[in-house]
């Protein structure tokens, strides 16, 4: 195609991530063996971005992402609930809360599968006694933020096999599946065509390992479901539930495709 | 009356060639050749070329320009590259093969991302949805993405182009 120049074609050559001039993140890594093939290697969303939205995510002041992580960490100290207890109550510094991002979503003890959400409402009904806050809610936003930025830099570790096996399969179907009036699967778009302009979006691999992001154009925290949920919602489809079943099965596999990206914390895309 | 029902009741009308009484081809009776293109008009009137580059580039309407260059409209940014050009389609296939191609695709090309444009059946989908809402379709008003007359039009304008 006449537009299909290199400048558009490929991610960002060699741009790299370093987060205020000294911390080194991977956007590049060797692409995990149960693709088959079908990518020739695996890219962060970042490398897709403007400069101008690359940049901002490399310096934490400019990157509004972490405001909503300075708010979690309020939250973490709050003791709320028929308990009145807190986060930091029971799990300490928020640093222990290091490399959790980076296997979220996983099997339970009840053999269900979790997304990091579940958990946190979890310790809030069961053990704080408090009301469970919503998938997209301010507070949600906050703490997820802010146990992301604990594993920045680590590298995505999903587990896709044993108990997990069977969510991975759902999620890996429902990948391939070809939705709504425009019959678009989510490969159509970030397998089969990333690098290629769809209107005015560069088109990335859809990888997960930069959520939560900021969004420049939601001007707020956009959790990994409500992505979903947008890129269903342009296949002129009926959307998943942000929370459901199937939207946990899918960030699973999503999560998988991107095995061996580091865990961005908290990204910003436009 | 529901838009559904005042079509399946056009439909029914006998179709009368150059005469006063017209109705569209519903998708469901259109005739096709050879399994890929369809000869007759899907509304019995000549279609309009200027009408149909506004359908190419509207977002609202065909949406074209989000997965194809088309070098004829260089006043519209970001034309996408997922598909080829529409340079030149007005010569490389014939009017019927373009409306075959405008009305489903899939037929001559199996498997495309390129959606089908004129198809009313919600069970031919996967969890179709009400447009751009994310909720779910009501089988009342579910249609097609562009109207007979806008197929024409879009076929009217694809054959103006044949510099490539
Ligand atoms: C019609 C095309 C299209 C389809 C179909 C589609 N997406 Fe996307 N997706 C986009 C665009 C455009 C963006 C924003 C630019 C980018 O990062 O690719 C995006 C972004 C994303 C991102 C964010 C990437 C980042 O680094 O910020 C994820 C994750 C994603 N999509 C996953 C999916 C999944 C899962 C599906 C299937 C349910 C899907 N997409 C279906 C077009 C699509
Ligand atoms: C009364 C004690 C208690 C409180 C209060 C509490 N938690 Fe927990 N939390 C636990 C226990 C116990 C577990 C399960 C064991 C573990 O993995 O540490 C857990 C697990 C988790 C996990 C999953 C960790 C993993 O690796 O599987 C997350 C995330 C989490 N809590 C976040 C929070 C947040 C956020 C709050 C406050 C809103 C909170 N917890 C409040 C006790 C608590
Ligand atoms: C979501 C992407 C998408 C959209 C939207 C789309 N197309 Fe396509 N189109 C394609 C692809 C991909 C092909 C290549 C055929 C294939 O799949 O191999 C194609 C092929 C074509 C061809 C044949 C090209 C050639 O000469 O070889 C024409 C003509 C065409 N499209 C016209 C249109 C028109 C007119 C519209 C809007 C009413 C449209 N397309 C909307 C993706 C799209």
């Amino acid at each position: 195609a006449v537009f299909s120049s290199t400048a558009f074609a490929d991610p960002h050559p060699d741009a790299e991530l370093i987060i205020e001039g000294e911390l080194h993140i991977a956007t590049r890594a060797e692409p995990p063996e149960h693709l088959g093939g079908v990518l020739p290697e695996i890219y962060s969303g970042w490398l897709f971005r403007t400069d101008e939205t690359r940049e901002l995510q490399m310096d934490d002041f400019d990157n509004p992402g972490l405001l909503f992580a300075e708010r979690g960490e309020d939250r973490w100290e709050l003791a709320e609930g028929t308990a009145n207890q807190s986060c930091a109550d029971c799990h300490g510094g928020v640093d222990s809360m290091a490399g959790v991002r980076a296997v979220m979503p996983k099997v339970n003890e009840d053999g269900e599968l979790w997304s990091m959400q579940n958990y946190i409402n979890n310790c809030r009904t069961e053990r704080m006694g408090a009301d469970a806050w919503g998938w997209n809610s301010e507070p949600m936003k906050d703490i997820t933020s802010l146990i992301s930025l604990q594993s920045r830099g680590m590298p995505v570790a999903v587990k896709i096999d044993g108990e997990a096996a069977e969510y991975w399969e759902k999620g890996r179907e429902m990948y391939y599946t070809r939705f709504g009036q425009l019959e678009l699967s989510c490969a159509n778009c970030h397998e089969d065509n990333w690098g290629r302009m769809i209107r005015a979006d560069h088109l990335s691999q859809g990888m997960s390992n930069g959520f939560p992001t900021y969004r420049l154009k939601n001007a707020t925290i956009v959790p990994l479901h409500q992505r979903f949920r947008g890129c269903i919602r342009d296949t002129r489809g009926e959307s998943f539930a942000e929370g459901s079943q199937e939207f946990r099965e899918l960030e699973l596999y999503v999560s998988s495709r991107g095995l061996g990206l580091p865990i961005e914390g908290i990204s910003v895309r436009q | 009356m529901t838009r559904r029902s005042l079509s399946a009741a056009c439909a029914a009308t006998a179709v009368i060639w150059g005469g006063a009484t017209f109705a569209d081809i519903s998708p469901a009776d259109i005739v096709w050749e050879d399994e890929v293109a369809i000869p007759a008009s899907l509304n019995g009137v000549p279609g309009d070329p200027v009408a149909g580059a506004d359908t190419v580039s509207s977002r609202s309407a065909g949406n074209c320009l989000s997965c194809h260059v088309n070098s004829a409209m260089p006043e519209h940014d970001f034309q996408g590259n997922i598909g080829p050009p529409l340079d030149g389609a007005g010569a490389r296939w014939s009017e019927a093969e373009l409306r075959g191609i405008i009305v489903d695709a899939k037929r001559m090309f199996p498997e495309s991302m390129m959606p089908t444009f004129y198809n009313n059946n919600p069970d031919d989908y996967i969890r179709p949805g009400e447009a751009y809402t994310a909720r779910a379709h009501n089988p009342e008003t579910f249609s097609t993405l562009l109207t007979a007359a806008q197929v024409e039009d879009v076929v009217a304008y694809l054959m103006t182009l044949t510099d490539w």
